[in-house]
Formats: structure tokens, sequence, C-alpha cells
């Protein structure tokens, strides 16, 4: 398998990257790690006259810390969107304070992907199995997409359209993911898939993240499904449900029901949708209850 | 119909390579077909088999989901970079041997530098860690528990970074 004949431009600034964009249109196509949209070329899915090559800008590169000291909001922290997977599995200040982000990363791919792909990549594929997109969504990040007119933030949750469908459009570029921080709380955080091997796409995934104060309620809950609808599948409302009790067996049980009949997930020669359905269940019960101990 | 050719210098055991290759060359076709290194295999050309790993700039990659423009500038070690100074077979190589750990052979460049890159990291790690490092490698011949056998000798007699 060989990908179509295509042109080649490295850009060396993002606004040349962006005024290629401007220049080419739906001809052309960003690449950074590559380890989606290369498949996609060799299988002649995808067949961009252009590619431009955005893997080496430094203004992609940066992990930074936007804490405002004095708001008593989130903190957030700022992923660039050519930062490879495995740079997060090491940084730092992504592995303080990202830590969903990092469970995550477990379930991607393989070392060899991971040591290529990067997290922009992965988004703006939006496989809906995929599970750096349910991050972003569960835990409510924001998209800034730069063309050549300038920025434009996106929430995460209004990003994904459908499988591999997104609201970027074609001369925009994913420049960096600016992800919440809760503040002073104590955090736990767990992600779990079902796949036919591991390192294969899930068949379903969830995960979620909880704040308990120091008597051990629950002040804060954020929890979603990937893979059991066209998009990752945040439940802010099982959330809400979630502040303000104990985080109990009998609670987790309820939410894990409840968030079951929230998703309308297809079937497919893979899975069923009714045990697609019952994987939904079954893992966000374990994701809650992971979540919860791993603040224990 | 002819392509545009785009200069591509990198390092490849070492060696500096040049060549004009056509954007849609991927870079394992740049090692076989245009280098003639032939020992990192071709398998499924979409990123699933792992056979076609190598290192690129220390790290292992999948080189069917590289085009070589891509990789101009880096330094590439592919499995004919693995051997001894005098030619030998490397620690890992004969540890494979040693542990029955290839039939066919067609998924064994791929593993070495799978299993040269983990070793690298982490000179002896468990047999949980053998398998997450080759888990994006696949073999059809030894159901892969000679290959983990074959790791862990090999972790145990290693001889200062020659793999």
């Amino acid at each position: 398998m060989k990908a179509a004949p295509f042109e080649y431009f490295r850009a060396s600034t993002l606004a040349e990257a962006c005024a290629q964009l401007a220049e080419h249109g739906a001809d052309a196509k960003l690449i950074a790690g590559g380890q989606s949209l290369v498949p996609m070329m060799a299988m002649r899915l995808a067949r961009p006259a252009w590619l431009i090559d955005i893997r080496r800008l430094e203004e992609l590169q940066r992990i930074e810390s936007r804490n405002d000291p004095v708001s008593s909001a989130d903190d957030v922290v700022s992923v660039g969107a050519a930062v490879r997977q495995c740079v997060i599995e090491r940084d730092p200040l992504a592995r303080a304070s990202l830590p969903l982000l990092g469970r995550a990363l477990k379930w991607v791919g393989h070392v060899q992907t991971r040591n290529r792909g990067t997290v922009g990549g992965s988004i703006v594929h939006a496989d809906p199995s995929a599970e750096i997109p349910l991050v972003t969504c569960v835990l409510d990040a924001v998209l800034e997409l730069r063309d050549a007119a300038g920025a434009t933030d996106v929430p995460a949750r209004e990003f994904f359209l459908a499988p591999m469908v997104t609201a970027i459009a074609p001369e925009q570029c994913l420049a960096e993911i600016r992800f919440p921080v809760w503040k002073g709380a104590r955090v736990g955080s767990a992600f779990e898939e079902v796949s036919i091997r591991q390192g294969d796409f899930a068949l379903v995934s969830a995960c979620a993240q909880v704040a308990l104060d120091a008597d051990g309620k629950c002040i804060r809950a954020a929890l979603g499904i990937g893979g059991a609808s066209p998009f990752p599948q945040a439940l802010p409302e099982i959330g809400e449900r979630l502040a303000g009790t104990q985080l109990d067996d009998r609670t987790i049980v309820d939410a894990a029901d409840a968030a079951a009949k929230l998703i309308d997930p297809d079937g497919d020669l893979h899975a069923t949708a009714a045990y697609r359905r019952h994987l939904a269940r079954v893992l966000v019960e374990r994701v809650l209850r992971s979540a919860r101990e791993d603040v224990r | 119909m002819s392509e545009r050719l785009y200069r591509v210098s990198m390092l490849v055991n070492a060696q500096r390579r040049e060549a004009e290759v056509p954007a849609r060359l991927t870079l394992v076709d740049f090692l076989r077909d245009t280098l003639r290194l032939t020992g990192t295999h071709t398998g499924c050309e979409h990123g699933i088999c792992g056979a076609c790993s190598v290192l690129l700039d220390g790290a292992p990659v999948r080189s069917c989901l590289i085009y070589a423009v891509q990789a101009d500038g880096g330094s590439v070690i592919t499995i004919e970079g693995l051997a001894r100074p005098d030619g030998t077979q490397g620690t890992l190589q004969d540890s494979f041997c040693e542990a029955h750990a290839l039939q066919c052979g067609f998924c064994t460049p791929g593993m070495i530098i799978a299993a040269h890159a983990l070793l690298n990291d982490n000179p002896a790690p468990s047999e949980a860690q053998i398998r997450e490092a080759i888990g994006g490698n696949l073999c059809r011949c030894t159901g892969y528990q000679q290959i983990v056998d074959a790791i862990q000798l090999a972790s145990g007699k290693r001889d200062g970074g020659i793999a």
C-alpha cells in the first residue's frame, strides 16, 4: 500500500503553516506525527495534494502552566498540539497536573506510535474510540485553533461532531489544548477500556476524575464514555449528581446505570450495541471506584 | 508521470546518507529500496505489525508510518546497526537464537529493535515490561514466550551498550 503522490512543505513557523493552508485549502493536510494520517494515506482514504509538516514547530511543542493566583477558577495547563504522546508520559508538569491524561496514554497505541504520535494529532483525527479526545471532553478543555487571520477558541465538548469529523476548518491548525487543573483539592483519576487486544481501538472506554474533601465527601466529579457514541461523550449531568455524595458503592452503581442510559451505541462486527452499553456501565462503575481509591 | 523529488540527508547506522526521493516514499522503502538495507522488514505498511520498527533519534518508531522527507536531518538505527563492530551478531541477536525466539524470522528485526530500545531504558525489565515493550510487534510463529525469554536472557548478559 502506497500513498498517492503529494507535494511536501516543511513549515518553519506556525504563521507559515497557516499561510500554506490558506493557499491550498482542502487540498492540504497538516502532518505532525502522522500516526493516524499516514495509514489513511496508505489506504488512500486520504489523498491530500499537499502535506504541510508542522512537527518541528517550537511554538507547538510547549507544555506550560497558566496559573492565575488571584482567581478562584481552575488553573490551566496548556499543551502544544505537536507535543508527542511519549513526552506527556515523562514531563514533570504534565504528570503532576494532568494525571488523567497520563492514565489515558497507557491505552494509546504502542510504544512505537506514542514516540511519534502527538496530542493534537489524535484530537483532530477524532476517532470516536480515541483516548485523548475523551480526556479533553471530560476535563472540559479548550482547543485553540489558528488560521492566517488569528486564533479561535473552541470547547472540546463542541469540537467533535461525528466519527473523524470535527469543527476545524481546512485552513485552521490546532495550536494548543488548554486543560483545566482542579485547584486545591485531593484529586483522583482513572481510565479503563476494553479492546480485543491491548493497544487496539477500544470497543468502549470510560474515564473519571473526582475531588474529595478532607472528610471524603465528593466535591467535584467529571466522567465520560468513549467508543459508544459517534464522538467522545462527557457526562456532566452525572458528575453533578455525584458532587456532594460520599461516593459510596451504591451511589457509584446508580451513576453507572444512569450513564449507560445516556449513550446510544451502534453495533458492528466487533460488538453489539447491547454489549457496548453493558461495557459502558461496567467501565463507568470501575473508573469511579478506581478514581475514589486513587484519592484515598 | 514524474513526481517532484526532495533531497533528504540523514545518518543511517552512523553513516551520512543522501538521496533525492519522492515525498510519498516511506522511510522503510527508503531504507530497503534506496539504501538496500533489507534487514528492516515491510509487513502491513499501515502501522499494525511493527516489523518495520527502527530507532529514529534513539526512539523506536514504525518506519512505514514516516515519510523519508520527514526523517530528513534525523539519525536512524536499523537492525544492521545493532551488529558488533566486527560484524558478528549482538547480544540480543545471540539470545534470540539461543532461546529459539524466531521461526520464520519476519518479525525478528522489529522485535529486536523494540527490545533494544527497552533494554537501553531499563536494563533489567520485568516480564510485564517486556510484554508491554513488544506489544506493538506481531509474531505469528512463536506465541511470544520464547521472545520474552530471549529478552530476559539478553538483559542478564548485556555487554556495555551493544545489544
